[in-house]
């Protein structure tokens, strides 16, 4: 029987898996510095319910659970989630986005490799366009903020949605830097005069930039593991600063500088976490050029002139959608064959 | 002069043109460089395949019993491409018979068994004077030499250099890559034999008309690497040292790491000027012409899971359990054993099976050393197979094309360009057997074609049945109305009397001709099918006489006889004639009985 190579030395799935979650701490961490404790019950709450109809779906479709359980994807999905949604939701919020990433996006397509789309920008997308309210409703940095919810308090409002006693919800939230420049833009005021409120930091937001930074971090630890290539990140992070350079160099009163794009909203953590979701994305060198670039441009044209402050997650479904054709088009010259 | 060339071959770095993809296995060859070329004691028994080669079963010479010399023919090439295979050492054919052979298939092929005398006595040998003898007649009697492709493809040699002079190679490439891990048997060759195979470099280069000779070989093998620039120092033979990289043994990869050129997909290595051989069979060469031996042994690395890893120089039909002895035995936990290297290699059906001329390497394999894969998870389209690719080929794409028999797609995404090298199952984090997905493709298009083209031979036989049939008919008719014709004649001619009857016919008459003749040929073709007919039953024979008076028991009795004595007989082409006869008198026979019961009821 011919069953070679009997040799590997490949890291298995969950081993992948565990490397992002891990590399995504410092950013966790940073948060937890940054906005207080509240992402934390968010990240359990995902992690529970993921892990929780994960199961329950591949009981259904009667396959083994203990290998797809531990191989850690569900995990990352409910993090990515909890990490995309304002942190001080009401509970069920996260729960019903990661039901409907885990359930909807991911097993009903057939679970762990299957999935067209990205279990988490879809339950993002799902969770945006049915309550807008409370996904654009952030906490402030805790810098910033006119009252400092301890971790209690933030506990108290997500399972409760009650703040401490003369609290007003103002004192606790704020206009993310993203959202604050869209409107304030509409208003015709110009984009020096817009940034030189407090919630602008060096970079992008602050507090927020600090959290960008940390994932950064993350997102270049996992290219020195060789869990995701440079192809991704550069051309996201790439085709966003040339295209808001671009923009920005036209009329920088009306454009913000590339560099508050790169660490504003959620840019840094698709650039290393949402849009190297491999099964979602295109597997050829050029493809993976054109799929990230075609995010990060689409990205930004939402930013600028969509009706939503970041336009990540849309950018990345709509990606999704193109990546067979992607494939398709970019496949490489194979050794041997005319150039 | 000389030099010059070497001062130039020292400071001048030959460059290497990388190809892409390549994986680096941990390499494990040191196990078994520890000792030199090791010699087996002279076996119980020898078998020899006949079918050591790609391609056609050579033909037997001798016959059981036969007293025979080493290096005596004992099957000779058959067709184009074949090979011949010799005695290993003298002594007596013992069998001719079917024994499980080394193939990843298990099933079992013909041998003979050799017995030995214990005298290793040699058949005369005659060396060849190979400078002053023209090409093609030593080409020729490389069909004698046995000589096969000893780096594992065992592709008969003769077939290689079969040019008739005018080859139009410029380049010979020695591959002593050996990039698979574990193997050593090229490297100890290059440490212990460097002088033979420069000779033998010069043979394959003067029947090639190769001008250039590159000798290619991985950076881990620093000691043969060296043996082979000081055996080159005075030729103009080029060393080169490619970095060790899975799998750069590979013919197209190292033509292309040497000389920066890729073998078109669709072209051989000859058509670009160049030919690639591997170490051990230009060795093979120098003592074939330089001293008269034909292809009779081989080195191989006998390592793993062995008490003793070690290179021998093995005699072709060595039992496997003879070279695992003389390696100090198994130890422990050995489950069985692998030819090839752990990338390329298969499992051995047993352990009572030859040495082949394709045995490079033999890994005694443990759960330590090979831990059994875990399941397979799905595909997480990580592209890291694409990456280890050494063709760049999409491995992720094949395999879900494969794995959905989607085949069209499969072939238009390249699959046999894939060389099996197996650095996609390698480097895949979800354990998915990939080469096996590609190997059933592979096979299941090429089922697919020769159905195709059988049915496409079958539809124009039909075509062409009809077409025939239509031809017949109008020549029938043809010729009928020819007939016809004579016949109207022959009635104006000759009876003059029916001259006023056939007037008084008038038209009708005619037709009427034609329609006897018709009726004629119609009953001559009816005579004709009933005379097939009855000499078909004749042949079918054997059909018992004064019996049809007979019972259904007794008819029964004697059918079931005849299916006995059918069925005992030897197996030859008339029996299959009475095994026909004896069905069909089975079935008569049964008919009878079940009309029998019938009546009985």
């Amino acid at each position: 029987m011919n069953r070679s190579p009997y040799i590997s030395e490949a890291p298995s799935v969950s081993a992948i898996m565990f490397k992002v979650l891990l590399a995504l701490v410092p950013g966790i961490a940073t948060y937890v510095w940054v906005f207080g404790g509240g992402v934390l019950v968010t990240i359990a709450l995902a992690t529970a319910t993921a892990l929780a109809a994960e199961a329950v779906m591949l009981k259904i479709r009667k396959r083994p659970i203990q290998p797809f359980l531990l191989d850690f994807s569900a995990v990352v999905t409910a993090w990515l989630l909890a990490l995309a949604i304002p942190p001080l939701a009401p509970w069920w919020l996260i729960v019903v986005g990661t039901l409907f990433a885990i359930v909807i996006a991911k097993q009903l397509y057939g679970g762990l490799g299957y999935n067209p789309f990205n279990p988490a920008m879809i339950g993002y997308a799902v969770l945006l366009i049915s309550f807008p309210v409370l996904m654009t409703k952030w906490p402030a940095a805790l810098q910033l903020a006119q009252f400092k919810l301890g971790f209690a308090d933030q506990l108290h409002y997500i399972f409760g949605g009650l703040l401490p006693d003369q609290v007003k919800i103002d004192a606790v939230t704020s206009a993310t830097p993203l959202d604050y420049l869209k409107t304030q833009l509409t208003l015709k005021h110009d984009v020096g005069s817009i940034t030189q409120a407090p919630i602008f930091g060096a970079l992008g937001g602050v507090g927020g930039e600090y959290v960008t930074a940390a994932y950064l971090l993350g997102g270049l630890y996992l290219w020195q593991q060789k869990i995701i290539s440079w192809h991704l990140p550069t051309a996201f992070l790439g085709a966003l600063a040339t295209i808001a350079g671009v923009f920005w160099a036209i009329n920088p009163a009306h454009f913000a500088n590339p560099l508050f794009h790169l660490f504003s909203g959620a840019s840094m953590l698709a650039a290393f976490f949402i849009i190297t979701d491999p099964v979602s994305g295109p597997t050829t060198p050029k493809g993976k050029l054109y799929f990230a670039a075609g995010i990060g441009i689409i990205t930004y044209l939402i930013r600028v002139y969509g009706g939503y402050p970041d336009g990540v997650a849309f950018a990345v479904i709509f990606m999704n959608i193109c990546v067979p054709l992607i494939d398709a088009a970019t496949q490489p010259r194979v050794f041997g064959h005319p150039k | 002069m000389n030099a010059l060339v070497n001062f130039s071959k020292i400071f001048k770095a030959p460059e290497i043109f990388k190809f892409h993809g390549g994986v680096h296995p941990p390499e494990n060859k040191t196990q078994s460089t520890q000792l030199p070329i090791g010699q087996l004691p002279l076996p119980e028994k020898l078998v020899l395949p006949l079918r050591q080669h790609v391609g056609n079963m050579p033909k037997i010479k001798v016959n059981v019993g036969d007293k025979v010399l080493k290096g005596q023919l004992l099957a000779e090439a058959e067709g184009a491409v074949s090979a011949a295979i010799h005695a290993p050492t003298s002594g007596t054919v013992t069998a001719i018979e079917d024994a499980i052979i080394p193939h990843p298939s298990g099933l079992p092929d013909r041998c003979i068994t050799i017995t030995p005398d214990g005298k290793d006595a040699w058949i005369g040998r005659k060396p060849i004077d190979w400078r002053n003898t023209d090409r093609k007649t030593l080409v020729a009697s490389l069909r004698l030499s046995g000589i096969v492709g000893l780096g594992g493809a065992t592709f008969p040699t003769q077939v290689k250099l079969r040019a008739d002079g005018k080859s139009g190679v410029h380049t010979l490439i020695i591959n002593a890559a050996e990039c698979e891990p574990y193997i050593t048997c090229d490297d100890m060759l290059m440490r212990e034999r460097a002088e033979q195979i420069v000779k033998g470099i010069e043979i394959a280069q003067y029947l090639l008309g190769a001008e250039k000779a590159i000798i290619g070989i991985e950076d881990n093998k620093p000691e043969a690497a060296a043996a082979m620039q000081a055996a080159t120092a005075n030729t103009p033979m080029q060393v080169v040292v490619v970095p060790t990289l899975y799998p750069s043994g590979d013919a197209r990869r190292l033509v292309h790491l040497v000389l920066g050129i890729e073998i078109p997909f669709d072209k051989r290595t000859t058509e670009a000027g160049l030919q690639v051989f591997n170490v051990a069979t230009v060795l093979a060469l120098h003592r074939y012409f330089d001293f008269g031996e034909p292809s009779i042994n081989r080195i191989i690395s006998m390592t793993g899971n062995v008490q003793k890893p070690q290179n021998f120089e093995v005699l072709f039909g060595t039992p496997l359990t003879h070279l695992v002895a003389t390696a100090g035995g198994a130890k422990p936990e050995t489950t069985h054993y692998i030819m090839g290297g752990p990338m390329m290699g298969f499992d051995l059906p047993t352990d009572d099976v030859p040495i082949t001329k394709a045995a490079n390497c033999i890994i005694a394999a443990s759960p330590n050393l090979f831990a059994p894969p875990p399941p397979a998870m799905p595909c997480i389209r990580c592209a890291r197979c694409a990456d280890a690719c050494p063709v760049n080929l999409q491995p992720q794409d094949l395999y879900w094309f494969a794995k959905a028999d989607n085949f069209e797609k499969a072939r238009d995404y390249k699959l046999f360009d894939c060389i099996e090298c197996g650095a996609c199952s390698y480097v895949c984090p979800s354990d998915i057997p990939l080469v096996q997905y590609y190997r059933y493709a592979k096979s299941e298009i090429i089922a697919i074609d020769k159905a195709k083209e059988a049915a496409d031979i079958a539809r124009e036989r039909n075509d062409f049945r009809l077409a025939r049939i239509e031809r017949e008919k109008t020549e029938r008719a043809a010729r009928n109305a020819e007939r016809a014709q004579n016949a109207k004649k022959e009635t104006n001619k000759t009876d003059a009397p029916t001259l006023n009857s056939n007037i008084h016919a008038g038209s009708g008459e005619a037709p009427l001709a034609n329609e006897d003749a018709a009726k004629a040929a119609k009953q001559a073709a009816i005579a004709a099918a009933i005379e097939r007919a009855k000499a078909a039953k004749a042949a079918a024979g054997n059909t018992p006489k004064n019996v049809s008076d007979a019972p259904a028991e007794v008819k029964a009795e004697i059918a079931e006889i005849d299916a006995r004595r059918a069925s005992v007989g030897i197996a030859t082409d008339e029996d299959k004639q009475a095994k026909i006869a004896a069905a069909i008198a089975r079935a008569k026979a049964a008919k009878a009985a079940a009309e029998a019961a019938k009546k009985k009821e």
